[in-house]
């Protein structure tokens, strides 16, 4: 199959360490060649975590700037920092609320705004995909579901090639049963959001 | 039960590097594992930790990395077969006894995993520890990928008992932490309980001992290199005019980088696994048989200079080069892009791959350091040794979360450069200035490596204030115990040692245990220390947040807010604590409730008094 190469980025506490997993679990469990990296260390204390999904026939664990088919951000200053990752035809799939750090905060420097973040984006890759995912993840009752918010989004793009159902799987299999029906609908929620844009793309 | 005790057999699971290292070691029989954590090793011994509750494999979290190499080194000579683990600054730690376990050698298999760290993602220095296998005379093998980090590893037992010497595994932060593909092998039953046979003309290194080993080790090291001219974890693929020989991750991202150029049948790699001694014959074979030949190795040129003297000495007449080649550097780790240009250039052959955006539209971002967790208690004892001793005092700092006290607001760390280097380098500060001097220590990295210093802190006299920051667990490398650490809630039992005795009983006169969320008592033992004519200690007991939450130990506290009818916008919470919790919004400071743990910190230097619990 034709080599798909995804970065995640997040701050510590967002979850992207385990939707890069989870992506990672079920391409494997289709039979998909897969690696996945991460950056450990420093995750629980608010700095940038950053994950890389490599799927097909591929050895490297990393992706080299400019060399994301998909960029997944989970705070969009955070999308916009790691845009050297992008090229010209990148899709990117980006969260919009916003988490300013604590920099800002004590004065060391301005946080833009999401309009403006979204417009540095957009302009230059090949595809935008914006959704508040904060706020589904607290509409269906789950705060913490924003990670799977933005797996159902990366799905429902049509980017990767792993199907729904081998993704609901391995998040039913590793989820606590409290929190598995509203992860679930977290993930139907993106990929609904993510699949209304598919044809406006 | 542990997943990695699945004993499925051809099984194939998504493993990270570090957890297919443990399987490995369980598909040995490996019944003793010792370590120090340390980042990118640490999630090795935390499933040996798990798994030694279920099973009847010996762990142990051992006090630094030179005392959990002479702990395997008893049940390795022993005949037991045995794993230990760390980061290769740790193997610094353990260089003493490295050394000269090479000497005695091993009757069970002893496999010591090395942990490298290009790009110091996690370290104070990016040292290449392939030196390590050289200075020490040891094998060392180098996997590429999550199934070669299994295979190896339970490979590396058997080798190491033929040869009777430990062996080492090199990985790098990359290897460690990708997640990929395993493929199950058979799990091995344990040999957990042996008799030591005596035998002081090979175990007791005296002079005349030594002598007669270190021939001993030389011949050792001819088997060895005879072992990895034969292994298949050395080999030549491909067939071509041109060479390029890789190891480690380079090896991935050389493979894909030459089929990305099309260069297939135009190049042979030379995969180097087994990577000391090298091959010596499958080396000269393949400089014989290429017209020019590119290195790929992160960090040093070890590779590269050890064929380019076997060329030299066999009058083989083949360009050979590595660094210097395009942004083939000795720094930092590689990336694919970097190889595939490295070879396109090496070997002349256009590429055009595609363009990273431009991104000179991009407002400066401001940063994302991390921060000290909110109502993480360091930031408590900062905050009052800084209110008594100021900006000028020297604050020699150690290894820990406590590092990030480096960074403004806090701005409280002058020098770090090893474990336990706060303490001793302490000593020299207070000697050799007319300032004040204050080391940061935390709970773990003292008893690492701080009673010394402590020790000859007091011996000599000197003058000068530690702070132990006792968190009561390992917590930058993920909540390890220690031994000043109670282990009943983390389901093990081990003997604690109170810091306060052990302090005192080094001959410290002025202790001071503080409770670091208490401010006011806090900054009232700091003032003590700074009027007392010599060595004192300040013991700050404050659980890590996290550990607490993760092991039940939490109080049950309210978060705070801010009463905004009498918060007068002076901001001295926020700017002098820098607490994640904390965030401006509408020109207001605001507390996130789901974030605040109720440390009370802000609340106590608030001068309006606007800090209050939240109520329902």
């Amino acid at each position: 199959m034709e080599t798909k190469r995804l970065v995640f980025i997040g701050v510590g506490g967002q979850g992207n360490l385990l939707a890069s997993r989870l992506l990672g679990e079920a391409a494997l469990s289709m039979g998909i060649h897969t690696v996945v990296s991460e950056i450990h260390g420093m995750a629980q204390r608010g700095g940038i975590v950053e994950s890389a999904v490599l799927l097909g026939d591929v050895s490297s664990p990393i992706v080299s700037g400019g060399e994301a088919d998909v960029l997944v951000g989970f705070e969009p200053v955070e999308t916009m920092r790691a845009l050297g990752k992008c090229n010209k035809d990148t899709l990117v799939i980006t969260n919009t609320h916003p988490l300013p750090p604590f920099t800002v905060a004590i004065g060391q420097g301005d946080y833009p705004t999401v309009e403006e973040s979204l417009e540095a984006i957009s302009s230059r890759v090949g595809r935008l995909i914006a959704l508040d995912g904060n706020r589904i993840a607290r509409e269906v009752g789950n705060p913490l579901a924003l990670n799977m918010v933005m797996l159902g989004a990366l799905l429902g793009s049509g980017a990767v090639p792993v199907e729904p159902d081998a993704m609901k799987k391995v998040i039913s299999s590793s989820t606590k049963k409290a929190f598995l029906e509203s992860n679930l609908k977290a993930f139907d929620r993106g990929m609904e959001e993510a699949t209304g844009t598919r044809a406006a793309g | 039960m542990h997943k990695l005790l699945t004993d499925s057999p051809g099984k194939e699971m998504l493993l990270l590097g570090n957890e297919a290292i443990a399987r490995g070691a369980l598909e040995a029989g490996v019944a003793f594992a010792t370590c120090y954590p340390g980042t990118p090793s640490s999630e090795i011994p935390e499933q040996f930790f798990r798994i030694s509750q279920e099973t009847d494999l010996y762990f142990e979290y051992s006090t630094n990395e030179k005392v959990a190499l002479e702990v395997a080194a008893g049940a390795a000579v022993s005949g037991l077969r045995t794993i230990v683990t760390m980061k290769h600054v740790g193997l610094n730690v353990a260089a003493d006894p490295l050394m000269t376990l090479a000497y005695t050698g091993v009757k069970g298999g002893l496999v010591i995993i090395n942990a490298d760290d290009p790009s110091l993602f996690s370290s104070q220095n990016e040292q290449d520890n392939r030196y390590y296998a050289r200075l020490s005379g040891l094998p060392m093998l180098e996997p590429t990928n999550t199934q070669e980090m299994k295979d190896m590893t339970a490979r590396a037992f058997v080798l190491s008992e033929s040869l009777e010497l430990p062996v080492i595994i090199r990985t790098t932060t990359r290897l460690a932490h990708i997640r990929g593909a395993v493929t199950l092998g058979d799990l091995a039953p344990r040999k957990t309980r042996t008799h030591f046979q005596k035998n002081p003309f090979h175990f007791v290194c005296v002079p005349a001992v030594s002598r007669n080993l270190h021939k001993v080790l030389l011949e050792r090291g001819a088997k060895a290199a005879k072992a990895s001219e034969d292994s298949d974890y050395n080999r030549v693929e491909g067939e071509g005019p041109w060479g390029i020989v890789a190891n480690g991750v380079s090896y991935d991202y050389v493979k894909d980088a030459v089929a990305d150029l099309g260069l297939s049948d135009r190049v042979r790699i030379l995969k180097l696994g087994f990577s000391h001694p090298l091959p010596r014959e499958l080396c000269l074979g393949f400089l014989k048989e290429v017209e020019k030949v590119l290195v790929v190795e992160e960090l040093e040129p070890v590779n590269e200079t050890e064929l380019r003297a076997m060329a030299q000495e066999a009058r083989i007449d083949v360009p050979i080069q590595g660094k210097g080649v395009a942004g083939l550097s000795r720094l930092y780790e590689y990336d694919p892009a970097l190889v595939r240009k490295a070879i396109s250039s090496y070997f002349d052959v256009p590429y055009q791959g595609p363009e990273p955006v431009d991104t000179s539209h991009v407002p400066e971002l401001p940063g994302r350091p991390p921060n000290l967790c909110a109502g993480c208690p360091h930031r408590a004892t900062y905050y009052a040794v800084k209110e008594v001793y100021g900006q000028e005092t020297i604050y020699p700092t150690d290894i820990g979360c406590y590092t990030l006290g480096l960074l403004p607001p806090i701005s409280m760390a002058d020098f770090v450069i090893c474990m336990g280097s706060s303490v001793s380098s302490g000593c020299g500060f207070s000697r050799a200035t007319d300032q004040k001097v204050v080391s940061f220590i935390g709970d773990s990295t003292f008893f690492h490596s701080g009673i010394t210093g402590l020790v000859n802190a007091v011996h000599n006299n000197h003058k000068f204030t530690l702070v132990i920051l006792d968190n009561g667990t390992t917590a930058m490398t993920g909540h390890q115990p220690h031994p000043g650490v109670d282990t009943a809630p983390m389901g093990v039992d081990r003997t604690r040692i109170s810091l306060e005795n052990l302090v005192r009983g080094l001959g410290v006169k002025d202790v001071h245990v503080v409770k670091p969320f208490k401010l006011k008592k806090t900054i009232e033992a700091v003032r003590a220390t700074q009027e007392y004519d010599g060595i004192s200690v300040i013991i700050s007991q404050e659980f890590c947040p996290l550990f607490a939450k993760a092991t039940g130990q939490a109080r049950k506290t309210k978060p705070f807010r801010i009463n905004e009818a009498k918060c007068k916008d002076h901001r001295v919470c926020i700017q002098k604590l820098a607490c994640p919790a904390m965030f401006v919004e509408g020109e207001r400071v605001k507390i996130d409730r789901n974030l605040c743990i109720g440390c009370s910190v802000c609340a106590q230097i608030c001068p309006e008094n606007a800090i209050v619990p939240v109520k329902d």
